[in-house]
């Protein structure tokens, strides 16, 4: 998908209109392996940019999930609370973690497809 | 093979356990008791012989693994061998039969041995006291951390920040949180050390401390630690010495002396006190002299030769333990010291770095060595190349040495080096031992060339093999969340097996 954006942290976003969509890269969740817990905030939360929001945990690891953009939480995924695996099996899709009502413009140190690859490259050597 | 419950083995014919009678008469439970605290019925306690049961536990032990009677090759976890003269010490009737609330005038002795530890402790890490109370290293954080912030708070100062770096052991984050301060991360350089750049860029006047492990969880001593004292201080804010690690220089170089103001130790791992399910632990601190107000209480001191427990401490932070820590740990790091000597323990930590060193040379050529040598008492390797190329991870080496008679070292920290493996051989261990650990890796790197699903299937020889550990967390997750009724986390009597005891 063209239009997605992501962070330095291993997030994705999309945005359409005034709503965005966000997860954990492919990236992310095939260095975390599978994915066993997540513990997610509720709706009405207001996030801001590059805020902590959860924690994902995987059998190597726990870590700290941060918000790509800020905004309000208008839906939370609750698969992922009986079906974690969903981050691993579809992380752009079915695996999606928060939905946000955009508070204000998008951070302008979101990367592009091309600029992520970059970082990936980078830390997988 | 595993062993059975007692309550499985239970047969119905065995007579119930009797009891000798009471040597005092006392009141009928239900004069005393509350009315829904008393038994409907007798308790359905299993039935087995003597014998029965003396096989059923003897069993069970000889199932564990334990330290000693076999080699622990743990990384920043010290698994040192627990000597027996620590037990025999420990055992003396006028340690081990005391009663805390005994009065100070008929316990001497006791206060005498930790007075004269708490000694030894502040000799070997360079401070002014230290408070034997933690019971464990993340309780010496947190107990540190709280005199920190009470010492700032006395001075005015309200700091809200606390920094660890990216090799830290969880717990530091863990006990910062946990102390109230929010938790920033200082980046580690290329060659695995903390960088002095980005620790200033955190270094703020929000800064209440930084939480250091020297030599870092790497192996790696902080050679710049002088200059990140400097640097810490300067902005007002102190230097905490997290003590995992203090088995690499014991008697060469002091906490103290590289300019940390509070330094925990951990009897379990550096001073030979049983460790992990042997515990229980302590972890006891130690603080430069502007500390000391804030030490908990109480404080053993000796006046003429008499010793006393010293409550009055009005800027304590209060009590951390109940009594007087865990005294029979005390006892027997007291025990070890004592019968090292200074130039004993200096020795133990010379022999704990070449150990380390040795294996690590003995490894370079099967597994990754992220950063340059010598190391200090514990070395990180990676088995990334053989998770690139043959589909073998850090856990199935794991796994494999479980096959090959080992425990497992430790896997997957810190997180700074992908797919780490952690070990630190400690100083008992010969030769020897090194060296057949090193062939047993070394057989496993070769198995992963030739058969990497031979590997993915052990261990084999052990009485539980290989477990899905992904299935096993996702299910209690579940569970947890009342999402699922299974697993069964408590076991419940079967019926048939748990007869009613006649009575």
């Amino acid at each position: 998908m063209a239009d997605r954006r992501y962070t330095k942290t291993h997030e994705w976003v999309t945005v359409d209109g005034n709503q965005a969509t966000i997860g954990i890269t492919d990236f992310a969740q095939s260095q975390l392996g599978d994915v066993v817990f997540m513990e997610l905030p509720s709706t009405g939360r207001k996030l801001a940019a590059r805020e902590t929001f959860g924690v994902i945990e995987s059998v190597k690891a726990a870590s700290d999930l941060y918000a790509p953009i800020a905004g309000r939480i208008t839906a939370v995924n609750e698969k992922l609370s009986s079906k974690p695996e969903l981050i691993n099996s579809d992380p752009y899709g079915e695996g999606w973690i928060l939905k946000l009502d955009l508070a204000g413009d998008l951070p302008d140190d979101l990367l592009d497809e091309a600029g992520y690859k970059k970082v990936t490259e980078a830390s997988a050597e | 093979m595993t062993e059975p419950l007692s309550f499985e083995l239970s047969r119905p014919a065995v007579d119930p356990p009797r009891l000798p009678d009471a040597e005092v008469d006392g009141p009928a439970p239900s004069d005393v008791l509350p009315h829904d605290a008393l038994r409907a019925k007798p308790p359905g306690l299993p039935r087995l012989s003597e014998p029965e049961i003396m096989r059923h536990y003897s069993r069970m032990a000889s199932l564990n693994y334990s330290i000693s009677e076999n080699f622990y090759p743990l990384g920043s976890c010290t698994m040192k061998y627990n000597p027996v003269v620590n037990e025999a010490a420990a055992a003396l009737p006028g340690f081990a039969d005391l009663h805390p609330y005994q009065d100070e005038e008929t316990v001497q002795g006791a206060l005498e041995l930790m007075w004269r530890l708490e000694r030894a402790l502040c000799a070997i890490v360079g401070v002014d006291r230290v408070t034997l109370q933690p019971a464990a290293g993340a309780h010496g954080e947190w107990t540190a951390l709280r005199m920190i912030r009470a010492y700032q708070h006395s001075k005015g100062e309200a700091r809200s920040e606390v920094l660890v770096p990216d090799s830290a052991h969880g717990t530091n984050p863990a006990s910062a949180a946990l102390s109230g301060f929010q938790v920033l991360e200082v980046r580690s350089g290329g060659d695995g050390r903390i960088s002095l750049a980005d620790l200033e860029s955190k270094l703020s006047p929000r800064t209440s401390a930084l939480m250091l492990t020297n030599p870092n969880t790497l192996g790696l001593f902080e050679r710049e630690i002088l200059d990140i004292a400097e640097l810490v201080h300067s902005t007002g804010a102190m230097l905490y010495y997290d003590g995992a690690n203090l088995n690499a220089f014991m008697g060469i170089c002091r906490p103290g002396d590289m300019g940390f103001d509070a330094v925990h130790m951990n009897l379990h791992k550096t001073f030979t006190t049983p460790h992990g399910g042997g515990g229980p632990g302590a972890g006891p601190v130690g603080v430069k002299a502007e500390l000391v107000p804030f030490l908990p209480s109480p404080m053993v001191e000796r006046t003429n030769g008499h010793l006393t427990l010293d409550h009055k401490r009005p800027q304590s932070i209060g009590r951390v333990r109940s009594f007087y820590g865990n005294f029979g740990m005390l006892v027997r790091a007291y025990t070890y010291i004592l019968s090292m000597g200074g130039d004993g323990l200096s020795q133990a930590s010379q022999d704990a770095v070449l150990s380390a060193n040795y294996l690590r040379k003995q490894l370079e050529d099967d597994l990754e060595m992220p950063h340059d040598g010598p190391c200090m008492h514990e070395f990180v390797a990676s088995a990334h190349g053989l998770t690139v190329h043959n589909g073998i991870r850090a856990l199935d080496i794991a796994k494999a040495l479980l096959d090959r008679n080992f425990y497992a070292p430790t896997v997957y920290f810190p997180l700074v080096v992908p797919e780490a493996i952690m070990v630190e051989p400690t100083e008992t261990e010969s030769k020897a031992t090194l060296d057949s650990f090193a062939t047993a890796v070394k057989d496993i790197v070769a198995e992963a060339a030739t058969n990497p699903q031979g590997l993915h299937d052990q261990p084999k020889h052990t009485p539980v093999g290989r477990l899905d550990e992904v299935a096993a967390a996702r299910r209690i997750n579940a569970y947890l969340q009342g999402l699922s009724e299974d697993p069964v986390l408590r076991w419940k009597a079967l019926p048939e097996t748990v007869p009613e005891p006649a009575c």
